[in-house]
């Protein structure tokens, strides 16, 4: 069994009025089946209320399944005994840095996850060291995090994540609020820890570029998996994804324009690499 | 009519030994009814620079003239200013609190003093103007959708009828249809009423396909000002200073550096096709 295994899983929520009387349900997820190997990175599209986030906080338990199982390193992620050791294993990081760091301290704040569960001081300082390096954020140890950019307070939240040492990260959006360095640099820290650590990755985004490098991509639509496979084949899809609200990178969206002009291209392009190198291959035909 | 900024200053906490200069000598000229970007990295100074647009900030030294009037003069009225210099904050969702999106919307034009038949017009309006469906006016600000959202509090600003929009970040957040979606609305409304627009972003390839002219934000000053292709031409500056140019920009480097002989300037991906299948024919 995989790091992260869920299996029919369906989270229903009863919509209520404002004098708490029922009206409807809403199935944010539905029967969904999924297998994650350790060391994997996958990536999640979705369109706004797709069910992609309800989907993720399952795996650290924020949610449980209405029905199904979600198993996190084997362990059923409903039942509560579990739920510390659940959350250690399976990491996760928000859209809003500033929602999500509490130390007046960089250093503070990446040890306050292992502090709270009982972790000997030692360590702790050893954990924060290495959690930092990892992000690249060890210079800054000392500032103050309203001091630092968007990119760098969100991996300062990755490396308070990493501190509690998780075999599998969940980001929800990491990238939504920062301009492109913070971008680059948050994609590029998420990158090194599935290469270099071997963790598991589980990325949700809206911005088709950061995810090419992924093992799988899962794209969601009401509540269901729609779509899933490597980014060649899910960006080689287009039109399908432009029906569920989403988009391509630039360049595979080039490359699809010069194959509707006419231009003999393969289908799903993921870098300017590839594109320059089949054009060059067309020419010469 | 136009904004003036002539040689604005903004300095925080300028009596502590922390002031810190967030805009630096901007002399910026805003005609109406163009669709103008400020990009910049965070921390740039663009919020603070459009928050003096409707005088929520006061500049700590310098001038701006809206219409021709100093804002700052003693008897000029900064509240009508506010009605006519319209600002969409980040994530304005979280700012809807009625019970249900229509009266949401009366809120601004109410608070103008309006009676309740131009009140109810102008919400009606504003909610079309967005794209809002007739049947979600009388549901829940916080049933809508993300992107639903966006537009209700976007029309709530709208609603002020406002001369200038200003609108930091909208898509933020959104995915890729909604961002085309809201992006496209506010095109149309800014050609069809002939409003200024100024669309605060970090989204090079939003900005790249919808604006006229962009402004480029560094440490409190204007690095750069002028047509998006002008702009864009300046990649490794604008790397420096944490932005980029669109992708599909470095696209056409990659391609030319392996070369195909393509012209580098576009900045749309509609562009770029119309560039590669030029020099492929050129080829051939």
């Amino acid at each position: 069994m995989g790091i992260i295994k869920a299996k029919d899983v369906t989270f229903e929520y009863i919509r209520r009025d404002e004098d708490g009387n029922v009206e409807g349900l809403t199935t944010a997820v539905d029967h969904v089946s999924l297998d994650i190997k350790q060391g994997e990175f996958i990536a999640v599209l979705g369109h706004n209320g797709s069910g992609k986030s309800t989907l993720a906080k399952h795996i650290n338990a924020i949610l449980y399944p209405t029905e199904g199982t979600v198993w996190v390193d084997g362990m059923d992620t409903s039942e509560e005994d579990k739920l510390w050791h659940i959350r250690q294993t399976a990491g996760m990081v928000f859209q809003n840095p500033d929602n999500q760091i509490i130390g007046q301290v960089v250093e503070e704040d990446v040890g306050f996850g292992p502090e709270n569960i009982g972790i000997p001081t030692k360590e702790i300082w050893e954990r924060v060291e290495e959690s930092l390096k990892i992000v690249g954020m060890y210079e800054f140890r000392k500032h103050s995090p309203n001091k630092l950019s968007g990119g760098q307070k969100q991996r300062v939240s990755i490396a308070g994540v990493l501190a509690m040492h998780p075999k599998c990260i969940v980001l929800d959006e990491p990238t939504a609020m920062l301009d492109p360095r913070g971008r680059k640099e948050v994609i590029r820290a998420v990158r090194a820890l599935n290469d270099v650590e071997g963790m598991t990755v589980i990325l949700i985004t809206h911005y088709m570029e950061e995810i090419i490098h992924a093992d799988r991509v899962f794209v969601m639509d009401k509540g269901r998996i729609a779509m899933e496979g490597t980014p060649r084949e899910i960006f080689s899809r287009v039109e399908e994804l432009k029906e569920l609200r989403l988009d391509v990178p630039q360049v595979t969206l080039l490359a699809y324009e010069l194959q509707k002009r006419g231009v003999g291209l393969p289908d799903g392009i993921l870098t300017a690499k590839e594109l320059a190198e089949a054009l060059l291959r067309t020419e010469n035909v | 009519m136009s904004i003036i900024l002539d040689h604005v200053n903004y300095i925080y906490g300028g009596d502590t030994p922390l002031a810190v200069r967030a805009l630096d000598d901007i002399c910026l000229q805003i005609p109406d009814g163009q669709f103008i970007g400020i990009i910049g990295h965070t921390g740039s100074g663009k919020s603070t620079l459009v928050q003096h647009l409707n005088g929520l900030l006061k500049a700590s030294s310098g001038s701006i003239y809206f219409n021709g009037e100093d804002i700052y003069d003693r008897d000029y009225d900064r509240k009508k200013l506010r009605s006519k210099v319209g600002l969409v904050f980040q994530y304005p969702e979280h700012q809807l609190f009625e019970t249900d999106v229509f009266t949401d919307v009366c809120f601004g034009p109410k608070n103008l003093g309006l009676d309740k038949k131009e009140v109810e017009l102008r919400a009606y309006d504003a909610l079309r103007k967005v794209g809002l469906p007739d049947e979600l006016f009388y549901q829940s600000p916080f049933d809508l959708s993300g992107g639903q959202k966006r537009r209700a509090a976007i029309a709530g600003v709208l609603a002020m009828k406002p001369e200038v929009l200003v609108l930091d970040e909208p898509t933020a957040g959104l995915d890729p249809k909604g961002r085309e979606e809201i992006l496209q609305q506010i095109r149309e409304l800014q050609k069809k009423t002939g409003m200024t627009v100024i669309l605060v972003s970090h989204s090079m390839e939003d900005v790249a396909e919808y604006v006229d002219r962009i402004i480029v934000m560094n440490r409190g000053r204007v690095m750069y000002d002028d047509v998006p292709k002008e702009v864009f031409r300046h990649g490794k500056e604008l790397e420096e200073v944490g932005l980029a140019p669109p992708q599909v920009t470095y696209i056409l480097q990659e391609l030319r550096r392996r070369g195909l002989q393509v012209d580098t300037d576009a900045t749309t991906v509609e562009e770029a096709a119309d560039v590669v299948m030029r020099a492929l024919q050129y080829v051939t």
